[in-house]
């Protein structure tokens, strides 16, 4: 009954959370969640509209509310079923996904989103370069075209994921005669394959999170570019978009992010409190707490169709927080922060602060203000887009090729 | 992949110690108090709107409006050199035409029966213009005491704007603890009625005092007790003092042997001016608010235009970071106000509480960075009488020590959030 509302397109009444619990019973009913083969199950549930239901019917979703779709994944932890592991797959499910979505044709979302939602298919970012950090649209990696065919060569760095990772999103410069922006394309890439040799990069927290990747002579079938030749900008725009928002944009409750733990410590620790760390410590709480109301507010914003430019400044508060806050941890810790808990050479599947001890979050949150764009990029581009002030004056207007290297 | 849901600007259980679920969301004042016993720690039951509503952004029109009009920052600096320095005039035009003086007052009693939602985005507004207008004082500190002390003799002609009242207490009190009165229970005189009393003592550093006719007296008697003092009535005495802020002058009252007629006592009387201070940190804090995104948007329109070097200055790195940050803080200040705005319109509570102290926290800190902005990125001019910036800065500097400093806002998460402090 609710499959026949959402097929009468926009005049059908859009099903609520009672008509989306109604549909996972029936769904429960006919997939044991006890006796189904995992990924058969989630194939099954892909299929069925229950993915991610604000996606398109046909593509795991039935074009509903984003906002519906904790519904879903409320009835589905409730009855203990296989979980796609979201964790594992953050890059192919926060920024592939969305990309391959707007960008891609339709047998390649067919071919694609499936696997990708189900963790078949783990995806990671080919994006930054030694070269190309904050400009990235002066990328040097090369794709050459030969029928139907690029050939793809050059370094990529901070790829994380890389080691598990069957696709990738890669950004490469295909036209070096015109100006930078202009001639770059945007693939997805086939990362099992003898041109991708993936290496660990060891970061200062010891561990190596991300990898660098060297592409020699990598072959990407012309099937497998999102957009057109020399539009790799504007799809790169909407992925790194995507990324900004999910890091520092997630709704968590009072006390939810890094300062649960310095908090924690407070409390049980009477004997390491100092004036001076309390003041310290006050004001941390206190504006972490107004960062968690900022992201509630923008939440809001975006549930009542307004988005505003705020999303942008929530990942700035967060770098700065997670920062001050790691910091303050560790000097709390006294001589337990003298300490470390483990230098080895580790790859973890994705980026958790938790778990560890102080000193690995106040090394890690250093990586806060780089990733995803830079806090000194994104105050350019608050500057600049939201408050209209003007463009730096540029010196790499020219083609590409003819610029400082 | 789970999404955000409706819950999460409702504070978590995460310091909640004690499990009872408290009931700000019902109104009425009886959690409110000073002390730790007005803080204790619950689960709030409702979720905040931190949005702006139609009627609010239509209020916030009607106010703008009429600011652009009748108070432009030349006459409020002109203003402020006058024996005349809260702005009569503008007061019963924004109480007349607009209804601000009776926001809070139900309809039953000649107001509009609006909320502290609607009282904040007029307050943003003020600020945007600081202009001088007893607002904060009368519309929402004294009817705030009145209504929570349930005393309706004065409410119809507050609504209308006919009476101004003031609560007095220095501005400089903070919301935790009971300010100490300087006010003592006088002997009656012969031919004084039951119910008459007699007031004396000075006061000193009000705010909104110099236009009200009618004061909310706190005297620390046995039993505690919260007096209405008429302005006309002999032995009373206003001297205005040389202010930071002569945008909302402060004065020190004088009563001697005055006839004053009791409207709270004891718990009810304690109750209600913790409800007003603590109102009035919550609506100050929109009031920072509005004045930090002025200061913001006066810089940004300067730096566009303002060339040094044959370029605009608001194209160079450093001035555009700095805006940036600024920008940001503005985005935090106000989620922070409008969550106090919108759980003073539930009601008192720990939350409510909470909410005030951080914004009123957030708020202080960034109205202040913003005026101190502006001043140094207009340059030269910024540092001049004939330039508004100094006016903002005056205000957000006396803003930011009214009703509580953010540092005292902030120690009290020590119960609010269960951080204690160092033995």
């Amino acid at each position: 009954m609710l499959s026949d509302k959402t097929d009468q397109g926009g005049n059908g009444q859009l099903p609520d959370a009672d008509a989306l619990r109604s549909q996972v019973a029936e769904f429960l009913a006919a997939h044991d969640p006890g006796s189904a083969e995992r990924l058969e199950f989630l194939r099954a549930r892909f299929d069925a509209g229950l993915a991610w239901v604000h996606y398109p019917a046909g593509l795991g979703g039935q074009g509903l509310p984003r906002s519906l779709q904790v519904v879903v994944d409320r009835e589905f932890t409730a009855a203990g079923t296989p979980s796609n592991h979201p964790e594992r797959n953050g890059i192919g499910l926060g920024m592939a996904a969305p990309t391959i979505l707007a960008h891609g044709t339709p047998e390649q979302k067919e071919r694609w989103l499936r696997p990708l939602w189900t963790g078949e298919e783990i995806w990671c970012q080919l994006f930054s370069e030694p070269g190309a950090g904050s400009d990235l649209a002066g990328l040097s990696t090369r794709a050459v075209r030969d029928g139907d065919t690029w050939t793809a060569s050059g370094q990529k760095v901070w790829t994380s994921s890389a080691h598990m990772a069957k696709r990738a999103l890669l950004v490469a410069r295909t036209n070096p005669d015109v100006p930078k922006h202009e001639g770059l394309t945007y693939f997805a890439l086939d990362m099992k394959q003898p041109g991708v040799e993936v290496r660990p990069l060891r970061q200062i927290t010891g561990e190596a999170e991300f990898n660098e990747v060297f592409l020699t002579d990598a072959q990407i079938p012309d099937a497998d570019r999102i957009g057109d030749v020399g539009q790799g900008w504007t799809v790169s725009m909407s992925t790194l978009m995507n990324e900004r928002v999910s890091i520092g944009g997630n709704a968590m409750p009072r006390e939810g992010g890094m300062i649960a733990s310095a908090a924690r410590t407070w409390r049980e620790h009477p004997e390491l409190r100092t004036p001076g760390l309390y003041d310290r410590l006050l004001k941390l709480w206190a504006d972490a707490e107004v960062a968690r109301l900022a992201g509630a507010r923008l939440r809001q914003q975006l549930a009542a169709g307004q988005p505003g430019p705020e999303g942008s400044a929530a990942k700035l508060v967060f770098a700065r927080l997670n920062q001050e806050i790691s910091e303050f941890e560790v000097e709390l810790a006294g001589g337990e922060g003298l300490l470390y808990d483990d230098w080895t050479l580790r790859r973890p599947e994705g980026a958790n602060f938790f778990g560890r001890n102080p000193g690995f979050r106040f090394l890690r949150a250093k990586g806060n203000s780089i990733e995803g764009g830079t806090s000194e990029i994104l105050r350019n581009i608050i500057a600049e887009r939201v408050l209209g002030l003007p463009k730096e004056a540029r010196v790499d207007t020219g083609p590409w090729k003819d610029l400082p290297r | 992949m789970t999404e955000a849901t409706a819950s999460e600007a409702t504070a978590s259980e995460a310091t909640a110690s004690n499990t009872t679920v408290n009931d700000a969301a019902s109104g009425g004042a009886a959690a409110t108090g000073f002390g730790p016993g007005a803080s204790g720690r619950g689960r709030p039951a409702r979720t905040a709107n931190l949005l702006y509503g139609e009627t609010e952004t239509e209020l916030r029109a009607a106010v703008r409006g009429l600011l652009a009009d009748k108070a432009p920052w030349r006459d409020v600096l002109a203003r402020t050199e006058t024996g005349q320095t809260c702005d009569d005039g503008l007061w019963h035009t924004l109480a007349a035409e607009v209804g601000c003086a009776g926001l809070l007052i139900p309809e039953s009693l000649g107001g509009a029966g609006a909320s502290y939602r609607e009282a904040a985005v007029v307050a943003e507004e003020l600020g945007r213009t600081v202009a001088p207008v007893p607002f904060l004082g009368s519309a929402v500190i004294a009817t705030a005491a009145l209504l929570a002390a349930g005393d309706t003799e004065f409410l119809p002609e507050l609504a209308s704007g006919a009476v101004t009242a003031s609560l007095a207490i220095p501005f400089a009190a903070g919301t935790r603890t009971r300010p100490e009165s300087t006010v003592r229970l006088d002997a009656p005189q012969r031919g004084d009625e039951r119910g008459e009393y007699r007031l004396t003592g000075t006061i000193t550093g009000l705010a909104d005092a110099l236009p009200a006719s009618v004061l909310i007296v706190p005297v620390d008697s046995v039993p505690y007790g919260l007096y209405a003092v008429r302005v006309s009535e002999p032995g009373v005495g206003k001297r205005p003092l040389v202010s930071l802020d002569m945008t909302r002058q402060l004065s020190e009252v004088r009563l001697e042997q005055v006839l004053a007629r009791r409207i709270a006592a004891g718990p009810a009387a304690e109750q209600a001016v913790a409800a007003a201070l603590l109102a009035g940190a919550g609506v100050l804090a929109s009031e920072q608010l509005g004045l930090a995104e002025q200061c913001l948007d006066a810089t940004v329109a300067y730096v566009k235009e303002r060339h040094q070097f044959a370029r605009p200055v608001g194209g160079f790195q450093a001035i555009k970071h700095r805006l940036a940050d600024l920008w940001v803080s503005v985005t935090q200040a106000r989620a922070a106000a409008r969550y106090a705005a919108d759980w003073l319109a539930a009601g008192f509570g720990p939350e409510t509480t909470m909410a005030v102290a951080l914004a009123k926290a957030a708020c202080s800190d960034t109205a202040l960075k913003a005026a101190q902005e502006m001043i140094q990125l207009h340059g030269g001019i910024g540092f001049t009488w004939e330039h508004p910036a100094h006016l903002y800065l005056k205000r957000a500097k006396a803003d930011s020590i009214g009703l509580g400093t953010a540092d005292a806002h902030r120690a009290s998460l020590d119960v609010l959030a269960n951080l204690p402090a160092p033995e």
